[in-house]
Order: C-alpha cells, then structure tokens, then sequence
C-alpha cells in the first residue's frame, strides 16, 4: 500500500566534485583501518578500567579522559569502529542476501509465489523499522547475534523490493527468455543472468542502506537496548556519558560525530558512484 | 465509478486492510517469548500453584488465537489491558500509563510539524528561485549533513551549546500534567529544534526538486516571456502545479516523525510514548510495548496513508486517466 520510500538519504549533488569524493573515501579508508588494527592502535584495552577515578578530563595520559567507570575514551572510540563497523556492516550483508536471494527469485517466479512474499514485506515494512526491532529485541534478548539478525531480516524487505523491481526489468529482456529456452536452470538464469544486470543499482543501494542500518544500530545501542556493555560502541558510549554534557563537556559528543562523518562520506561516495555509473551508461 | 474515486477507495481500504495482519504480528511476535513470563516475574522458588495463578490473572492460560481476539477488540475499544511492571497495589491499566504521553507526544510532534512545515517549503520556494547558487549548495550541503546525523547526536550538540554554552534553554524537556502552555513550549523549544533540523532538510529538497521541474514546462517560458517577475513566476505558477509532491512528502516526513520522537524523546527525558515504550521494553512489560508498537504503527501507516491519497487526489492526471 504505501510507496516504498527509504529513509531519504540520497542527495544529489553536481558531479565533478571529485575532490569531495576523494576525501570520502581516505576517511572511509581511515575507519577501516582503525577497525582491522584496533588492537594495535588503541593505547588501552577495549574495557580495561585505567582510572580509579570516573570521568577524568583530557591529559597527556588519556588523550581523550576517561569515562563513566574509568576505562581510556579514546581506545574505546577505536575499538567501538571495529564493533560498529563489523555489526553494521554483517548486517547489511545479510539483509541484502536474504532481499536479493528472494526479490529476484520473486520476479522470475511471479504467480502466487510472489504475491505472497510481496504482501508479507508488505506487512513488515508497514510497521516502522526501529519500533518493530524494539518489540523483537525484547522477545529474543539483546545479543549481538540477535541484534544482526533482527535489522537484516527487518531491512532485507528494503533489498527485497528494490532487487525485485528492477529484477522484473530484467526478466522480460529477450536474454532471459533465450536462457530459458535453453534450458538453463533457475538458479543460473539468476546467477549469469539477471543478477549481474541488476548489480550497479544493487551497490549503489548497499551504501545507502549501510548508513540507515548503521544509525538504526546506533539509536538502538542509544536507547540501551543494542550493542550491550561492555563491548565499546558508538551508540552507548554516547548514551553512558551523556552526563557530561551538563557539564559542558563535548566528550561525549565524539563518538556519535564519529557516526555522522562516517555516514556522510559514505554518501558522498554513493553519489560518486551513482553519477560515474550514469556518465558510463551514457557514454556507452 | 469514476476511476480516481475508485482508486482512493481501493488504497483506503487495502491501508486500513494492513491494519489487521499489522496488529497480529505485533500481538503474536510478542507471544513468542521464549521462557515463561510467570517463571520470571515470580522468581525460580514459586510453586507451580502460585505461577498457574499468577498466569490465570494475566490470562495467559487461555489460547493464543483467543487471546489475540480478546486484545483486539478490546484495544478498539480503547482497553489496552494491564501492566505487568508497574503495579502501585494491583496491575496499572496500560491505556491509563499510556494516554497522557500519547497526548504529551502528539504536542511534541504537532509544534514540531507547525514549525517544520512552512520552514521546509519556506526555504524550498527560496532556493529553487536562487537554484545554483551559494544559498543553494550551502542548503545542499546543511541538508547532506543534517540526514547524516544521527538524532541523538543533534539532540546533545543543541543542547551543549543552547543551553549548557548560552543558557538558552532548558537542558531537559521534562513536563507534567500541570505545566501551563507557555513554560510547556519554552520546555520543548530543544526537542522541537531537533526533530525540525531531522525533517526540514528532506522536505525543503522534495519541494526544490517539485518546483525546479515544473520550471521546464513551456507555460512557465510563457510568464517569463510576458516579462513576469521569477518570483510571481514561483509563487503564481510553478507552486499550484507542485503542490501535489511537495503535500505527498510531507505526509511522508510526519510518519518518520513517529520514529524520530523516540530517540529524541530519550535524549531529553520527555514524557512521551517514546520514552515509555523503551522503558518498557527494559522491564519487559509485554502489555505496554504491544500498545506502544501498535500507536506507533497504526500512526505510521495512516500518514502513509494519507501520503498515497493526497497524492493520487491532488494529480488532475490520475483523475481523467481511465
């Protein structure tokens, strides 16, 4: 019933802005690296309590103070990209595994078949999707896997619609129908031929679907019902010294700017992509 | 039957229709919960006796189909059932922990659509009349940046420097039944700042975008010919013909507004459903958090709702196609 809107995150912007996309991406390479080598650049462990004191200030010892139980900020904002990162980004994988698997499968099958899964995302996109994965951390626990799990089955209905609509662009072409005449089997038709037609949206989708599940995470972790301590993430660690606030102190503002940069240049690469991909269908 | 009236017809009841399998899978999803509820309230010590009575009062010994009915009609009837957490000498009704935050909520997000709304199509109609230029790409970029944010991380940044830096405001929302109007809105200026800066951002590029492609047409050559003035042009012109997506978005944007509440309603301590259904989701007080889900979500798909049929009435289009 209702028009499958994503949460907008799309903006476009001029292409020929590479400069932007270049910076995008060393920031997004600086993420990853700090993620792969936390253990190595975190001057503390994950959740090493350092200080007999809460809340220190900045130093030369603790770059960034300490928080709510004296562990070190900053190695806790390093090992959180590693947490963060990981479980946004399994997420996203997985939804879209499940999404495409299905979508496509749905577009090739048609009939009932695709009547059915498509009224049941129907059902589950109705509801909106942090609500929804309220109600279903309660039920099965707040775990990591848990949580994984939830968000990519609640986001894979966003993969679902997309790979099915542009699936059924695709299954009409006359390649399809040669393959079919020649007897290839489902699984190849959508393995050779659809899926690698129905890529470059697919990516560009990835990213953007990447941020919302990563601010999803980071909401929930917020609202203490993600990410559990004491593994160091984003969301909580904003969430456990948000006192500091009161106070002036912009520490706990660190970790969630984290997240909005990372989302940032994560669109900017999108559209990036998005507008080289549009110059190479034009050009061609 | 002419056909549009067939097709806001055909859409409101296969919306409403979404209402039925909606309020199932909330009520049966919270049925799954693995363990029993009873078990865990009453400790692992209780008798059997005790936890068959204790189930019997929450009328979990009946049927899940029969149960899920019973909610049903009840809820209808505004009946939400009773609170397992909080008890204060005997089981609180849900609708009676619930019905005054709902009301603080919708305060909440209707102040904050009055503020959001002319502000998006306010600055909308500006900068499709300055497209290109420096307000432009300064709004393009204000709005990457806005969408990129996580609404907690507004929420404080607002709230260190307007209130904590400049004293501006008060840090936490916190409101009760006796507050008047004036301190309520001086209290909620932060919370509504926030979720304005979350859903102006999208609303004013849907309305650019709306405009800036009637701007093509040849009627609009036309006025521009006759030597009217571009901003007769936007306001006379171009925005009747626009206001079909720009309403569509904006139903769009008040039904993300349900979700946006609840992390900024955290954030600040404000007592709305928001705040209530994490609660209750920390105690796990099943009752309250199948009511809040369905608020949110019977909410969430009326504006959706009302997105889809504002934008099929408004399209003189759909009207005369057969």
């Amino acid at each position: 019933m209702t028009q499958a809107i994503a949460r907008p995150a799309h903006i476009r912007r001029p292409s020929g802005t590479s400069v932007v996309a270049w910076t995008a991406l060393v920031v997004v390479l600086i993420y990853i690296v700090a993620a792969i080598f936390a253990p190595l650049l975190a001057p503390y462990g994950e959740a090493e309590i350092v200080s007999r004191e809460p809340f220190l200030p900045w130093s030369r010892e603790f770059l960034l103070g300490t928080d709510q139980l004296g562990r070190d900020i900053l190695s806790r904002l390093i090992y959180g990209a590693r947490n963060t990162l990981a479980i946004a980004l399994a997420t996203t994988l997985l939804a879209f595994a499940i999404g495409v698997a299905l979508g496509t499968a749905a577009a090739l099958a048609r009939g009932w078949m695709d009547q059915v899964m498509s009224r049941a995302v129907d059902v589950l996109m109705a509801i909106p999707q942090l609500v929804f994965a309220l109600v279903l951390l309660t039920i099965f626990g707040t775990s990591i896997p848990n949580l994984v799990l939830i968000m990519a089955v609640l986001d894979s209905t966003r993969a679902y619609r997309l790979a099915r609509a542009v699936a059924m662009n695709v299954v009409v072409l006359d390649f399809v129908e040669a393959a079919e005449l020649r007897g290839e089997s489902r699984l190849w038709i959508l393995a050779r031929e659809i899926l690698p037609n129905i890529m470059p949206t697919l990516v560009a989708e990835f990213g953007l679907r990447f941020c919302f599940v990563f601010l999803t995470i980071a909401a929930l972790s917020f609202l203490g019902v993600g990410i559990q301590p004491p593994t160091a993430d984003w969301g909580s660690m904003v969430r456990e010294n948000a006192t500091l606030i009161t106070y002036g102190d912009p520490t706990p503002l660190l970790p969630a700017a984290a997240i909005a940069l990372l989302t940032i240049c994560i669109n900017v690469l999108v559209d990036w992509y998005v507008s080289r991909a549009g110059r190479r269908n034009a050009g061609s | 039957m002419p056909s549009p009236l067939r097709m806001i017809l055909v859409r409101t009841v296969l919306g409403l229709g979404m209402l039925l399998p909606v309020s199932a899978v909330i009520f049966f999803a919270v049925s799954l919960l693995p363990g029993d509820y009873a078990t865990e309230v009453l400790g692992q010590q209780a008798t059997p006796e005790s936890v068959a009575r204790f189930r019997e009062t929450l009328g979990l010994d009946t049927p899940v189909a029969q149960r899920y009915v019973a909610w049903l009609t009840h809820a209808v009837q505004g009946d939400l059932g009773k609170s397992y957490a909080s008890h204060e000498g005997g089981a609180r009704p849900v609708a009676g922990i619930i019905g005054e935050r709902l009301l603080n909520t919708f305060f909440l997000a209707g102040v904050t659509a009055s503020v959001a709304v002319p502000l998006a199509v306010g600055l909308g109609i500006l900068i499709a009349l300055y497209r290109d230029s420096w307000v432009d790409r300064l709004l393009n970029s204000a709005t990457l940046a806005m969408i990129s944010c996580p609404e907690f991380f507004l929420a404080y940044v607002l709230m260190l420097l307007l209130s904590v830096k400049l004293n501006l405001f008060y840090s936490l929302a916190m409101v009760d039944a006796g507050t008047p109007l004036s301190a309520r809105l001086l209290r909620i200026a932060l919370p509504v700042l926030t979720l304005t800066l979350v859903i102006t951002a999208h609303m004013m590029r849907m309305t650019r975008t709306a405009l800036i492609s009637i701007l093509s047409h040849p009627y609009i050559e036309m006025a521009r010919c006759k030597g009217l003035s571009p901003s007769r042009i936007m306001l006379r012109h171009a925005l009747p013909n626009a206001w079909a997506p720009i309403v569509n978005v904006i139903a769009f944007n008040l039904s993300y507004l349900v979700v946006g509440v609840v992390v900024v309603e955290v954030a600040f301590a404000y007592p709305g459903i928001g705040q209530t259904m994490v609660d209750a989701v920390r105690a796990r007080d099943v009752p309250v958090i199948q009511a809040c889900a369905l608020i949110f979500a019977v909410t969430y798909i009326v504006f959706n709702l009302a997105a889809d049929l504002i934008a099929i009435a408004t399209n003189p289009r759909l009207m005369h196609a057969t």
